[in-house]
């Protein structure tokens, strides 16, 4: 029964991953830019979400109502005023990397900015729900979990249909495949910019919000996740939405059911060397050549 | 008035001039030709007009407004789309998605039923295949396709940009033909071609672009009989 439940709460564990993951896939497909702030907008979320709990008694899930758009809003403005500038002055330059960078940088800039503010402290939002967990004969599946688990399918789903089913999507899609050409046919490419990397924060913004009930938060809290996030977005296939939830599910899954048999310092070993043997073999990743922009 | 009038425009790759104050007209329904070698500054041209890349000096005036600060989906929405060289399809998406992000920009997409059935009767093949991916197609095929995409966005003024490049001699002919029945339908045509003789002959009047400037103009006649033009590109 250890195992079954280490598979079962693996996945719920790795649904998450998934969902921080798919923002960040997200602006890599259309933008071309992988984001070192990913991290650090999730665990500002967290940090939000907490507060708003600690201070008004605001149910963590309901937060979401208030900062979703507000880590929207955050995305926008990132792009729009701090890497939009770097991407235009960068316009002819064969392999930017200004805009890695950027995101590094600003990465750091957020995380100093919680320290100072809001201290060093590890918080979590002790709610009702956040030890709970139903019990299936022996089974034990964490609530919380749970909600986040499906939190991510529905996510996933809504944002697949918006990809391929809205205007604005089929021309996300559009500028990740052809920037140029989105700029020739009447795409306000920089707007585009700017909303997916709204959605992208705000996707890991909901991440945050979804740990927050039983995870701890700190200011670099980011920094576990996104490099999960990176392993699991390469692994599924850079730009790829299935791709983020798959990958997410299996590095859950391999994390959960390793630590049954070893120590935590081995598990992480583990998943990294199965990680770089798989990329020997499947460099693009499990959905990578098949699924494009 | 003129439909499209460029003033003096000149445009630089960093400190290269590539058009150096170039000026051209074309009045409503007119098929214009600009004639050149390669590096001539065709596409810098075509792009420069599509807001792409802007001019150093000189005016673009599309319609008796200027449009030359404009961003490129401000001019797109404004009446003026280009066919690219090279197609540039967006290659994973279906023949239809192609055809629906032609019809963008706001004052295309209400129009957009209406248009895509006008394409659909003028490229049948592309109503057949409607949901075929892009990049499983033909290249003339891809090349219908991308007229018809640009055809989507109900421009005043359609830009070709070589658009007989890499495609067999049969299909050349098809592609030069729907050219010409665009061009019937009222639609104004700005074409930039290296099959001179083909492209003059389905033109109004013509350009000869030779590094950067303009070195020659006229009427079809006059640049198809012009001894320059049948030496340099003619082959005669």
């Amino acid at each position: 029964m250890g195992l079954l439940s280490a598979v079962v709460n693996g996945i719920l564990m790795g649904g998450i991953y998934g969902l921080l993951a798919l923002g960040l896939t997200l602006i890599f497909g259309i933008m071309k830019i992988i984001n070192f702030a990913h991290g650090a907008f999730l665990m500002v979320a967290m940090i939000l979400s907490y507060w708003l709990w600690r201070i008004m008694g605001l149910d963590p899930y309901l937060s979401i109502v208030v900062i979703i758009p507000l880590m929207f809003v955050l995305g926008y403005l990132t792009q729009r005023y701090l890497i939009k500038p770097v991407l235009d002055a960068e316009k002819d330059v064969r392999e930017p990397i200004g805009a890695l960078l950027l995101t590094a940088g600003l990465s750091v800039a957020i995380e100093n900015f919680v320290l100072m503010v809001f201290g060093a402290d590890y918080l979590m939002a002790q709610t009702s729900y956040s030890g709970a967990s139903i019990n299936l004969s022996g089974l034990s599946i964490s609530v919380p979990r749970l909600y986040a688990f499906i939190a991510t399918l529905i996510v996933t789903v809504l944002f697949y249909q918006f990809l391929n089913k809205t205007e604005l999507g089929r021309a996300m899609r559009a500028t990740g495949q052809d920037r140029g050409v989105a700029l020739l046919m009447g795409i306000n490419v920089p707007k585009v910019y700017g909303i997916a990397f709204g959605i992208g924060t705000a996707i890991a913004g909901l991440t945050g919000i979804f740990l927050i009930p039983f995870y701890y938060a700190h200011p670099t809290v980011g920094e576990v996740f996104i490099t999960k996030a990176f392993i699991i977005v390469v692994l599924g296939g850079l730009g790829s939405v299935p791709g983020a939830l798959v990958g997410g599910l299996l590095i859950g899954l391999v994390e959960s059911v390793a630590a049954q048999y070893m120590t935590a310092t081995w598990t992480a070993i583990l998943v990294y060397f199965a990680f770089l043997v798989f990329l020997l073999f499947r460099p693009s990743g499990l959905f990578g050549s098949r699924y494009e922009w | 008035m003129a439909l499209l009038e460029i003033e003096k425009i000149s445009v630089f790759y960093g400190e290269m001039c590539v058009l150096r104050d170039v000026s051209l007209q074309v009045e409503r329904g007119e098929v214009i030709c600009v004639v050149g070698a390669n590096g001539a500054g065709k596409s810098t041209l075509i792009n420069t007009i599509s807001g792409v890349l802007k001019p150093r000096s000189g005016k673009i005036i599309f319609n008796g407004e200027e449009i030359t600060h404009l961003e490129p989906y401000q001019i797109v929405e404004k009446g003026i789309i280009q066919v690219p060289e090279g197609r540039r399809l967006f290659l994973n998406m279906t023949v239809e998605e192609n055809l629906l992000l032609g019809s963008y920009t706001p004052r295309s997409r209400k129009k957009r039923k209406e248009n895509l059935e006008k394409i659909f009767t003028l490229l049948p093949r592309l109503a057949e295949r409607r949901k075929q991916i892009a990049r499983t197609m033909s290249g003339g095929e891809q090349q219908m396709l991308a007229i018809g995409r640009a055809m989507m966005a109900d421009p005043q003024l359609i830009m070709f940009d070589e658009p007989s490049l890499g495609l067999a001699p049969k299909v050349v002919d098809h592609v030069l033909e729907l050219i010409k029945n665009i061009a019937a339908q009222g639609v104004t045509v700005l074409l930039v071609e290296q099959n001179v003789h083909h492209a003059l002959e389905l033109s109004t009047r013509g350009y000869v672009l030779e590094n950067g400037t303009v070195v020659l103009s006229g009427t079809a006649h006059e640049l198809l009989n012009n001894p320059h033009v049948k030496t340099a590109y003619l082959g005669l």
